[in-house]
């Protein structure tokens, strides 16, 4: 299967423990000894009010796109976004599955409004006037991976750039057990189609064996922030992406 | 403008709705003007509404190496995949072109959430019950798990959930795997099953229709909620008879999250970006299955984008006073009947509807029409303002 070949034009991430990417980059350097206590992603690209109100995974998923739009120094309005999270809004879905045992008539608007898995996406859109083809995904334990292929091929087919976007936001309840809800994070790239200009680069290939394939979000963002590729001239990870399938990832300055 | 792509074969597609399994079921019903509404037998708490609902999921019994992920949304899939023989034709496409070569796009908006409700009415002592503890069933991906079990293709695998466009969208996501290279065949699944949350959702935003659906009716009053499950499979070559995929069109209205935008900036992007993929002008299409939810805002917006863009000739009409609403697989269910349509050259007309809505232009068929088709468009507009247009075109005969 032949490879997909890519820019990283900006990169975006956030996490409660190290706040925006400049931070986070720091962290993963070894530059910052301690972690920062961020809760809240500031995510100043949606209007006041919908921030006010907006559910964690619309603050996390806004606040990754917009750094990562912000260092490419691309026109958001313009960027196709794809829009990826493995558990979707578990803390609003859990309290309208517990209003839908207890008085299914009582359920509020704005909370099933909130759960639908492409809000996080519409908000962005609508927040950047982008009026590009918007997706939203979910591969469960492998979206990283599967969305970040979407993305790529979704680039390259259309020869441009692409707003990708993973995230996710830990809750308590009932399903938050169930689906091991538990991290909070956002990671954003734009990526531009050209396997020239400044890195780092990545290519994709995916491949149908599930040899040795434990890389996640996390892992690249470390290659990334490091940039260190070990005297070699890139890294590669290799992440599961489904039954009997992985994606290879080579990263390069 | 996107430039054009080269046609892809659609080489076999079916759909389950509330008319019936498989592809004849639809036809006849379509045929025969017979809707498959019903008033809302589904939910324990009374909620006045008309559904479309389909027969006999409750009786299947799902193989044992799939009962761990038992669902309404599961049932409904396996019904669906066995209409037409169509997971005999995805697992020969599996054998012919090479597991990694066949990727696997599903689309849902419910997934298995019946399941997850379920678990809510049982919880034991702030836990899921054994019986539904596992996770596969609780993420929107479930469908994906589900029929990546059954099919055994070994390309990109993932679930797509853009509400009413998503089993829209999965058609332009396997297109560009295939122009890419990245796959040579590409199974299309597009799922949704009643369930508390959308029938209760739609009704808090008091988008629920008390009676069937009028789609583009001057007193049409919401929408009514079904559900479906549509499959296609899509690849670079086939039989000449077999319908082409010859255009996609994707974008955002960047208005509002649930009300389309006034002049139907989205729709009328999707439309001609559709168009320009397939290198064909607004006049050459024959006929359009329109999104046509029988809201008043999205009909009033769709019937004006069509009245401005199409010429008179065009033919236009909404099923979904056929089959309900059914979100997630309505991109897919709409899609087959297009095909259907240009197969058997008709159009089939708007149920339910009288006094058409006054923006609403010539191309609005209320009744059935026997036509020669040739292009066929299916509009699937959503929440978010999520737009997707799909062209189609007929197989040589």
């Amino acid at each position: 299967m032949s490879a997909l070949a890519l820019r990283i034009a900006g990169i975006g991430a956030w996490s409660p423990r190290h706040g925006a990417w400049p931070q986070w980059r720091a962290a993963l350097r070894g530059e910052t000894a301690d972690a920062i206590d961020a809760p809240r992603p500031p995510a100043t690209v949606l209007p006041q009010a919908e921030r006010r109100r907006a559910p964690s995974t619309v603050l996390l998923a806004c606040e990754a796109a917009a750094q990562a739009c912000a260092m490419s120094s691309l026109d958001a309005a313009n960027l196709p976004c794809v829009f990826a999270c493995k558990h979707g809004e578990v803390a609003i879905s859990d309290d309208m599955f517990a209003t839908l045992a207890a008085d299914p008539r009582a359920l509020s608007p704005t909370r099933f409004h909130n759960s639908v898995h492409n809000a996080p996406v519409g908000y962005w859109t609508l927040a950047t006037q982008c009026h590009a083809a918007s997706n939203a995904l979910s591969a469960w334990r492998d979206t990283f991976a599967a969305a970040l292929f979407e993305a790529a091929a979704l680039a390259v087919a259309d020869a441009t750039p692409v707003l990708f976007a993973a995230y996710d936001a830990a809750a308590s309840g009932p399903l938050a057990n169930v689906m091991e809800a538990n991290n909070t994070f956002a990671l954003a790239f734009v990526l531009d189609p050209v396997s020239s200009g400044a890195g780092p680069h990545l290519r994709l290939r995916h491949v149908a064996d599930v040899a040795s394939a434990s890389a996640d979000a996390l892992a690249l963002l470390r290659v990334l922030a490091r940039a260190d590729f070990a005297n070699a001239k890139s890294a590669t990870l290799s992440f599961p992406a489904g039954d009997g399938r992985r994606l290879d990832i080579e990263v390069s300055a | 403008m996107p430039s054009r792509i080269p046609p892809l074969a659609i080489t076999a597609f079916t759909a389950t709705s509330a008319l019936g399994r498989g592809r004849d079921a639809h036809l006849r019903a379509l045929r025969e003007r017979r809707g498959g509404l019903r008033a809302n037998d589904f939910t324990e708490t009374p909620l006045p509404c008309a559904i479309g609902r389909v027969d006999g999921i409750e009786s299947v019994e799902l193989p044992a190496h799939l009962r761990d992920l038992d669902s309404r949304n599961h049932r409904l899939a396996w019904l669906g995949l066995h209409a037409d023989g169509f997971l005999d034709v995805a697992r020969g496409a599996v054998a012919r072109h090479g597991a990694d070569r066949v990727a696997l796009l599903a689309a849902t908006s419910t997934s298995s959430i019946g399941a997850t409700e379920a678990a809510y009415r049982a919880l034991d002592d702030g836990r899921f019950p054994a019986a539904l503890a596992q996770p596969e069933l609780h993420t929107l991906h479930s469908l994906g798990l589900f029929l990546d079990r059954l099919v055994g293709a070994r390309g990109p695998c993932m679930t797509v959930s853009t509400a009413c466009s998503s089993s829209a969208k999965i058609f332009a996501q396997g297109e560009r795997l295939i122009r890419l290279g990245l796959a040579d065949a590409v199974i299309l699944a597009g799922v949704d099953s009643l369930c508390g949350s959308v029938l209760f959702g739609f009704n808090a935003l008091e988008l629920v229709s008390p009676q069937a659906c009028r789609p583009f009716d001057a007193q049409r009053d919401g929408i009514s909620i079904g559900e479906a499950a549509g499959f296609a499979l899509l690849e670079r070559d086939g039989d000449a008879r077999a319908p082409r995929l010859l255009g996609h069109g994707e974008s955002s209205d960047a208005h509002h999250m649930s009300t389309p935008h006034p002049q139907g900036l989205g729709a009328r992007l999707a439309i001609d970006a559709a168009l320009a993929r397939a290198g064909l002008g607004a006049h050459e299409v024959d006929y359009i299955n329109l999104h046509g939810t029988a809201t008043a805002k999205n009909d009033e917006v769709e019937a004006a984008v069509v009245a401005d863009v199409f010429p008179a000739t065009t033919r236009a009409s909404s099923t979904k006073g056929f089959t309900g609403h059914t979100l997630g697989a309505a991109g897919i269910l709409e899609a087959a009947i297009a095909l259907l349509a240009l197969d058997a050259q008709f159009v089939p007309g708007t149920l339910n509807t009288t006094t058409p809505d006054a923006a609403c232009g010539p191309q609005l068929a209320l009744g059935n029409e026997d036509r020669a088709l040739r292009v066929a468009l299916s509009n699937s507009f959503g929440f978010g303002g999520n737009n997707c247009v799909l062209v189609f075109g007929r197989g040589e005969a």
